[in-house]
């Protein structure tokens, strides 16, 4: 099998410190990728690195069977939408999707011109004069229009509005069944995209924790409460992932052994009060886990 | 946007019990062509792989059937499957926690199989 992407042992290193550290992961073809981590986990110098945009300090870089460094016949099948795109001075936005639309073979002209009217995007206007949410609508709109083969997206929607991002959501869903493609596209907002996503990846401080299905994580976290005895008898032997206390009432965060999903029953049937953890809550406490994890073993040097 | 899904369960499990609520109480024929996957995934806001995964489950199951380029249709007798399986699950996911919520509260078998003769009369 062939992959879209396939990073192997890929790290970028600056002087001492590690912003990617020996990540290793492959993209299928026609996938949605999330790739979730707080900031600065080295979420875009992955991507960066996958668009040629930066070079790798050591470990392999395969797009499309290739390294994409320099190389026009991989690149014509990338198209990454950052949040820091420059552009030149004198273009105004029909500059930019001109230009865009030379650059990428795939290019709907059509369906950019009804996404230039959905985000309501001015035409006319130069580029610097543009709002950040207008300069993301550009964004989005040639990240979708140009159904490159392989499209990233680096935190696409700075500073637009919860409706202008539904319309993202919606087109991106509706174009990608017509045209499905690979997209990986990094995101704060897992509560809001989630449900897009089939596959995560979950980045922190530059290595890679999570790389899975989205729908085997959800119910893979549960929380019970109960008296601290009670708890703890509870969560003796499983892997707790959060704790929180208040006077003799306890919290605990817990993962469902793999292949047994039973776990709330049982804590319900010895009394404790049971919640489910959302995906956003289990990344976070993932991301924890590593920090603390990191923490003490420098700790005990 | 459809109504939301639930982060916390498998998101093509719930697709597939939507569709078969949608059997059991009749807006769904046996016999009817059953919404696409890409419908599916518009009108719920979901990834179309996950929408077909839970698809793919009631096929599995014998509920949905496919007919090769048209799509997907309602088995006969899958209202049948879809109730057997739902009130397999009733005692575990409505009758457990029922009576451990009676129990904590003190009240008593008795009392408690009054109450639902009474919410029952009402219904």
């Amino acid at each position: 099998m062939t992959y879209v992407v396939e990073v192997n042992g890929l790290t970028k290193a600056y002087g001492d410190v590690k912003a990617v550290n020996n990540v290793s992961f492959k993209l299928e073809t026609d996938k949605i990728y999330g790739l979730l981590g707080s900031n600065g986990a080295g979420k875009t110098t992955i991507m960066h690195m996958i668009s040629a945009q930066q070079f790798e300090t050591s470990g392999s870089l395969r797009v499309f069977g290739e390294h994409p460094y320099e190389n026009n016949h991989v690149l014509q099948q990338v198209c990454f939408i950052k949040e820091s795109q420059k552009y030149p001075d004198n273009y105004n936005v029909r500059d930019v999707l001109e230009t865009a639309a030379d650059l990428y073979p795939n290019w709907d002209q059509q369906f950019a011109m009804s996404l230039v009217e959905e985000f309501q995007l001015p035409l006319k206007r130069h580029m610097k004069k543009l709002s950040r949410g207008m300069l993301s609508s550009v964004g989005i709109l040639i990240g979708l229009a140009s159904r490159a083969p392989l499209t990233i997206f680096d935190e696409p929607y700075l500073g637009l509005d919860a409706e202008k991002r539904q319309l993202f959501y919606d087109r991106l869903l509706e174009d990608y069944a017509e045209h499905p493609r690979t997209i990986l596209l990094s995101t704060h907002l897992i509560d809001e995209v989630g449900t897009m996503l089939e596959h995560v990846l979950l980045i922190n401080r530059g290595q890679l924790l999570l790389d899975e299905e989205t729908d085997s994580l959800r119910g893979r976290a549960f929380s019970v409460s109960g008296t601290a005895a009670a708890v703890d008898r509870f969560t003796s032997g499983r892997t707790v992932i959060d704790r929180q206390q208040l006077g003799g009432l306890v919290t605990a965060s817990i993962l469902n052994n793999p292949g047994q999903l039973n776990g709330q029953a049982e804590a319900e049937a010895n009394a404790l009060t049971v919640a489910p953890v959302s995906l956003q809550q289990l990344t976070v406490y993932y991301t924890r886990l590593q920090n603390r994890d990191s923490v003490s073993s420098k700790g005990a040097k | 946007m459809g109504p939301a899904m639930d982060d916390t369960r498998p998101i093509f499990l719930q697709i597939a019990e939507r569709i078969e609520d949608d059997i059991i109480e009749g807006v769904l024929e046996e016999e009817a062509q059953a919404p696409s996957t890409t419908q599916i995934a518009a009108f719920y806001h979901i990834n179309p792989a996950t929408a077909a995964k839970g698809v793919n489950l009631l096929v599995d199951e014998g509920i949905l059937y496919k007919k090769r380029g048209i799509g997907m249709f309602v088995a006969t007798g899958a209202r049948e499957i879809a109730l057997t399986k739902r009130k397999e699950q009733f005692y575990e996911q409505y009758i457990v926690s029922l009576v451990r919520e009676a129990n904590r509260l003190g009240i008593t078998a008795e009392q408690l199989s009054d109450m639902i003769k009474k919410g029952a009369v009402q219904q």
